[in-house]
């Protein structure tokens, strides 16, 4: 019996073609918008994290200035120095610290643009501390692709970052041994990086911190201080240790630092924040819509009730009961609200494949879309439960028309 | 056909239906009361054939929905093969119409959207037949009026006899026992009309009972045994057709149907 009421709604809704579709136009936005955004929210999640580039979660991060996302301590107006560092370093619980320096570099490629000019371009390079390099590798989690990893002793050798290298841009098919001409000094590729899915060090330029000064002078300044910390479960007292220690040293208020202490916990918090809310401002919006969509199905349907009043007076007089009729009605709504979802979950995972697609394309990170099943169904057998909810109203009225007047139509 | 066959267990000649006293009073408006049906007793016998006759406004659509449990008297008992059905609920109602009455009506009355196939089978569904039933059942009865070749298609590319015939076999999907066509042929020419007619007829002669609505009186005396003529909702006259009364002739039926051409 559930099934005859199923075959007829369907059939129902098939003749009224263009008006149901119509209908289930605000379902289908809603649940689309839903789905994509949930599917696309987790991928913006992941790419967002995945470009902080850390895979040590007992890390501190300490930049000059303010929390900002752009390029780490580039914002600094009173930058980080060698003596904040050494403050740092005698802070309880903080086992060692690295320096990190980003510069932006000139680069000549080895090869020509094909008009014969030599194109200059622009590139961030980043500065390998001299001592605990272990540390900053374990930190970047940083694996060869081929060639290896710059020594100490090196000088006028880089590593270079998978994009640059095997990515569509100005330096591809650079390889091991080629020269490069970075601030008119001549260096050699010792190293292409594995690719990170970090737009950071995927188009980097790694190099000693002494070649990069002498490049760049930064001198004592300081980019990003990272910090490893002896027990990491102190991770909270430490943070807060260094910024009193910081606060002392850099003569600051409370409330007025001009620098930033960070734990990966509380960065991915600061930006899962942002994404969370943008989250719940897309779902107001599709909840908007399916609250309109499903107003748009109680009035479909109570125009349906009308226009089929003398359908409603056959059914009654070949035996029709009032159940029937409201079952009918209520399915053929429910099914309006169905077919919305199950179309609108279809446009939703496509808008968050091509989403994912292009934070790929863009960001050269591997991420697939996040299709969260769970939430799919429920958004299927929500969009039907809405469906039949805004039709139970029309059906009732359906089901009580007396046979007699409605057939007389 | 087997299907026809009045079920055994009731003898022919035994009432089915049974008006006992009945009004029907609507009110319209401030005090004004419409007397559609203002005591009237009608009886109907197994394997009968009975038109109840009228002018409009007469109360035989009232009568007719009465006598068809569509609705409930004001006053007065409706005895449907012995239930008192005056004072059922609605949905006791539906159910046993959809058991016991067939309905064919003027305008045919099939559902658009649904095809020739499944308009015979709805009336199934609504006693809980299985769809594989339902099916086998309808095109058998598709074919019984001789339209099994159209099962796919919808009421709109059917012609108006090929509708009313449809609307015939629905009639028949739940076996019931009481035929009640509605002006059966008011909308339909005189040739379709009295193939629609032969139908009815047929079915008579193989033990249903058929209760006839109509305003036209040579229909009325050409096809019915027992004819209930009513005027200002109450029975004016009852006649009854002799045994052995023939049939109209063909001439003469042409000639009725002309004539209700002319006076339209």
């Amino acid at each position: 019996m559930i099934s005859d009421y199923f075959g007829l709604a369907f059939k129902n809704l098939r003749h009224r073609g263009i008006r149901s579709w119509l209908t289930l136009i605000g379902i289908l936005i809603g649940v689309a918008a839903v789905v994509s955004l949930i599917g696309l929210g987790n991928g913006l999640k992941a790419a967002v994290n995945s470009q902080f580039g850390v895979s040590a979660t007992e890390l501190i991060s300490v930049e000059a200035g303010g929390l900002d996302y752009g390029m780490p301590g580039s914002g600094a107006v009173n930058p980080l120095t060698i003596k904040d560092m050494e403050v740092i370093e005698r802070v309880n619980n903080v086992d060692l610290v690295v320096r990190r320096n980003f510069e932006t570099v000139k680069v000549e490629p080895k090869s020509k643009t094909s008009s014969g000019v030599t194109a200059i371009y622009y590139a961030s390079a980043i500065s390998i501390p001299k001592e605990n390099r272990n540390f900053f590798n374990e930190i970047l989690d940083l694996e060869m692709y081929s060639g290896s990893f710059l020594d100490k002793s090196d000088t006028g050798k880089v590593l270079i970052g998978y994009e640059r290298s095997l990515g569509n841009n100005y330096l591809r098919d650079t390889k091991v041994g080629d020269k490069l001409i970075i601030n008119d000094k001549q260096f050699i590729v010792k190293g292409i990086l594995e690719k990170k899915g970090s737009f950071t060090l995927d188009y980097s330029i790694l190099m000693n911190e002494d070649d990069l000064d002498d490049l760049t002078d930064f001198g004592e300044d300081i980019d990003t201080i990272q910090v490893k910390m002896k027990d990491k479960d102190l991770m909270d007292k430490t943070k807060s240790d260094i910024e009193s220690a910081l606060r002392k040293s850099r003569n600051v208020k409370v409330g007025e630092e001009d620098f930033t202490v960070s734990t990966p916990a509380s960065e991915q918090k600061t930006v899962n924040s942002v994404l969370n809310g943008i989250q719940i401002f897309i779902l107001i919006i599709a909840s908007v819509s399916v609250f309109i969509g499903a107003v748009g199905i109680i009035n479909t349907m109570t125009t349906s009730v009308l226009e089929r009043r003398r359908e409603i007076g056959i059914m009654k007089s070949i035996g029709a009961r009032n159940s029937n009729i409201f079952y009918q009605f209520f399915v053929e709504a429910g099914l309006l609200g169905l077919v919305g979802g199950i179309v609108g979950a279809i446009i939703g995972t496509l808008m968050s494949v091509i989403g994912i697609l292009a934070i790929n394309a863009y960001l050269g990170a591997e991420l697939s879309p996040s299709i969260d099943f769970i939430l799919v169904s429920a958004s299927l057998a929500g969009s039907f439960i809405i469906g039949a909810v805004a039709g139970i109203i029309p059906a009732m009225s359906a089901a009580k028309q007396n046979p007699v007047d409605a057939l007389r139509g | 056909m087997l299907l026809f066959l009045v079920s055994m267990k009731k003898g022919v000649g035994e009432v089915i239906i049974e008006l006992r006293d009945v009004f029907k009073h609507y009110k319209m408006g401030e005090g004004i009361i419409v007397k559609a049906v203002d005591g009237v007793s009608i009886h109907v016998r197994s394997g009968d054939f009975v038109a109840i006759m009228g002018p409009s406004g007469s109360g035989k659509s009232t009568s007719m929905n009465l006598v068809g449990s569509l609705d409930v008297p004001t006053k007065g008992n409706i005895f449907l093969d012995g239930i008192d059905i005056s004072h059922l609920s609605e949905s006791d109602l539906a159910q046993i119409r959809g058991k016991k009455i067939g309905f064919i009506f003027q305008s045919f009355n099939l559902i658009p959207n649904l095809t020739t196939l499944e308009n015979v089978a709805l009336p199934m569904m609504f006693q809980g037949v299985v769809s594989e039933d339902r099916n086998k059942k309808a095109m058998e009865l598709l074919k019984l009026v001789e339209l099994d070749n159209r099962a796919d298609h919808y009421p709109g590319q059917l012609s108006g006899g090929q509708r009313q015939r449809v609307a015939i076999a629905r009639s028949l999907a739940n076996d019931p026992e009481v035929i009640l066509a509605d002006e059966p042929t008011g909308n339909l020419d005189s040739k379709t009309g009295k193939i629609v007619m032969d139908f009815l007829e047929k079915m008579n002669k193989e033990g249903k009972t058929i209760i006839m609505v109509t305003h036209d009186p040579d229909l009325a005396q050409e096809y019915a045994n027992t004819v209930y003529w009513l005027k200002d909702g109450k029975v004016e006259r009852i006649t009854k057709k002799k045994k052995g009364q023939k049939k109209l002739s063909e001439r003469e039926l042409e000639r009725i149907a002309l004539d209700k051409k002319g006076k339209k």
